[in-house]
């Protein structure tokens, strides 16, 4: 982030004075290794814990009953469950985004965050499988979804969205998943050396895969991270982009749209930089990693949420206008119906959300203020999560013949599933700072090799 | 500080990778190996019967015709199982006092049908029919064999859904004139696929785009 200010202004640097390799090892995996969980720890994963129980039985429970138990009707057949699919999977496109375009762009600053953002993406993406695979009311039929050679003599059908969904999910979490372990070695190598725990040791030394940090280790490495940010980079695209086909290749007033794949990928950037955001604010917090992410990571990420946050605004305005250009009653219908139809506080809230508030950001007091930048983000959070709704409930419950309209109300098993995967997001993520270490090492100290990068 | 691992633990670790594959590609093998044999398909199996009819003698002895006991074949989905009147005709006469019979005289003593166990059964989500097959030219023996060969019954085929799309899919590999339809051990006199597309014309079949319609079978 290049930004030319005047010199009386200060901006942060990217790693806190006073570090060197031995500080930055220590104080890393000394959260896992040397020092006891916090309090809080105990207190967020116990909630964690509790969500991922609610979530549990209300499978169980759907399992037994089927999708009837859900709000879901006709003309309402996507509910909560896509809803929350959407939701999910635009959040991990901040991992991504950090840990595969802005290496390639050799953002220095990217190197605190991305270990957690990339552990992010990974549990938003499991969170997100769990609807579609639940919404199909026969789970353990999933594998028709895969094109292999069945006695059924059938294929999957090509020509429908949801099948590219779940190339494209899958896809996404295959390479991030190797993405962040292959990250992953020479950290755990680093406490594979470090751990006093026999079992500890030869786990993390099975996880570590051999590795000992020689010159060809090196090499083989930095070749297959760059190669894999390149695969990378295309996902942050695809993904959203394909999803955004599952609404826009119907013919619903209001998802046929060619403006939905920009917006979408614009949208899922945007709820996935309040989401790192959401996470960082509260860790550096806890953790006192205040000199590792400071105060300029936490500027940059509002900047680019404050930034895709515009791109998300003008696509709002530009729906707007499309509508009443298109002069197609339908379309126009649907705007009206959004602004003053039986959801129109929800639309409001929304336009409140990611449209309004946001703009705060263009403020350099709020970029100073930590805890105005947690507000926001959880606001955009909630934003990002009305936009789904309202893409989807509102232009279903009413299309074309008003004889077919009807309402959607999600039930409490809908509020289950979708309390339980916050509650199971919170686990992994919490699981995953007591074990794992939750800012890459080994990138921190390039940093100091760097030492003009940190001054800058 | 002693080593965490032993030496041996290099091999170990490459023996995984193999290893791993090799398991998969085996689970996978085995796995689609199964759900094709005999055992889940029932293919090929003798079904045990309340009287041990032989389709051999009455087929391929005697001459009697399909429809003289499966009478609706040629009009309703059900082919028909006969009536016990109906093995009577003859049965009045002929082995009249056979043990093996027993059971057939009970069932007309006591006004009880013979409990036949179904040989050939389609999941019950299929609706199929066996007039429009018959009328279109599918002899019986393409699906069920040769049951005039047959001592006991036994299904010829696994009736899987891929089964049923290769003739959907190109008829004109199967089909055979109308007046053939009931004939066991027909062969066509000019090349079948020949034959077939000739007959697909003159039957009016709809082409494979419609015949593999979802709901052309699931209703």
């Amino acid at each position: 982030m290049r930004e030319e200010t005047p010199e009386t202004v200060y901006t942060p640097p990217i790693i806190g004075p006073g570090h060197n390799y031995r500080t930055l090892t220590e104080k890393i995996s000394g959260i896992v290794l040397d020092r006891k969980a916090p309090i809080e720890w105990f207190l967020l994963f116990g909630v964690g814990f509790i969500g991922s129980v609610t979530l549990l039985f209300a499978l169980i429970y759907l399992l037994a009953r089927g999708v009837g138990i859900w709000g879901i009707n006709i003309p309402v057949g996507w509910g909560f469950d896509i809803v929350n699919f959407v939701w999910w999977i635009g959040i991990g496109h901040a991992g991504t985004l950090i840990s595969a375009i802005l290496l390639l762009l050799h953002q220095a600053w990217r190197q605190s965050i991305n270990r957690f953002a990339e552990a992010m993406t990974l549990f938003a993406v499991t969170c997100a499988g769990i609807f579609p695979m639940f919404h199909m009311g026969r789970p353990w039929f999933f594998y028709w979804l895969l094109p292999y050679p069945n006695t059924m003599g059938l294929w999957p059908q090509w020509r429908s969205p949801l099948v590219w969904d779940v190339f494209a999910v899958s896809t996404y979490l295959t390479i991030s998943l190797v993405f962040w372990y292959i990250g992953l070695i020479p950290d755990l190598a680093a406490f594979r050396d470090r751990a006093r725990n026999r079992y500890a040791r030869a786990i993390y030394g099975i996880m570590s895969m051999g590795w000992r940090g020689a010159a060809r280790h090196w090499h083989n490495y930095e070749t297959l991270y760059v190669l894999l940010a390149g695969l990378a980079t295309p996902l942050v695209l695809s993904v959203h982009t394909v999803v955004s086909f599952d609404f826009t290749v119907s013919i619903i007033p209001g998802w046929h749209s060619t403006m939905f794949p920009p917006y979408f990928v614009a949208g899922a950037i945007y709820s996935g930089f309040a989401m790192v955001l959401t996470l960082a604010i509260p860790l550096r917090k806890l953790y006192h990693l205040e000199d590792l992410i400071t105060m300029r990571h936490i500027q940059n990420m509002a900047k680019l949420m404050l930034a895709t946050g515009l791109i998300v605004g003008y696509s709002y305005i530009i729906e707007a206008f499309m509508a009443w250009y298109s002069a197609n009653p339908l379309e126009r219908y649907v705007m009206i119906n959004r602004a003053a139809g039986p959801y129109h506080w929800l639309y409001w809230a929304l336009i409140l959300c990611n449209l309004v508030i946001p703009q705060a950001l263009w403020s350099r007091r709020v970029r100073n203020n930590v805890v105005a930048i947690f507000f926001i983000a959880l606001v955009v959070n909630v934003g990002m999560w009305l936009e789904r709704f309202i893409i989807i409930v509102v232009s279903l419950s009413r299309d074309f013949l008003p004889s077919s309209w009807g309402m959607y109300y999600p039930t409490i098993w809908d509020w289950a599933t979708f309390g339980g995967t916050i509650g199971l997001f919170i686990m992994l993520f919490f699981i995953f700072i007591r074990v794992l270490p939750m800012i890459s090492i080994f990138e921190m100290k390039q940093i100091i090799d760097k030492p003009e990068v940190s001054i800058e | 500080m002693a080593q965490i691992f032993h030496r041996s633990t290099n091999a170990i670790s490459r023996l995984t990778i193999f290893g791993g594959i090799f398991v998969v590609v085996v689970v996978t093998a085995a796995w689609a190996g199964i759900i094709r044999s005999a055992y889940v398909t029932g293919q090929d199996v003798v079904r045990e019967q309340p009287v041990p009819f032989s389709h051999q003698h009455h087929v391929a002895g005697i001459g009697i015709d399909c429809r003289y006991c499966h009478t609706t074949v040629e009009q309703i989905s059900f082919a028909g199982i006969p009536a016990t009147e109906v093995c009577m005709n003859c049965h009045k006469q002929v082995w009249a006092d056979s043990p093996t019979l027993e059971p057939v005289r009970a069932s007309l003593r006591e006004n009880r049908p013979i409990e036949w166990i179904r040989v050939n059964n389609v999941a019950d989500f299929v609706y199929f029919d066996h007039s429009i097959h018959i009328h279109q030219g599918v002899g019986c023996e393409t699906c069920h064999g040769r049951v005039d060969q047959m001592p006991l019954t036994w299904r010829a085929e696994a009736l899987r859904m891929e089964w049923c799309l290769n003739c959907h899919r190109s008829p004109e590999n199967y089909l055979r004139p109308r007046e053939e339809v009931f004939t066991m051990g027909w062969q066509p006199s000019i090349p079948q696929r020949e034959l077939g597309r000739q007959l697909v014309g003159q039957y009016g079949i709809d082409p494979p785009a419609k015949l593999t319609n979802c709901s052309i079978c699931h209703r």
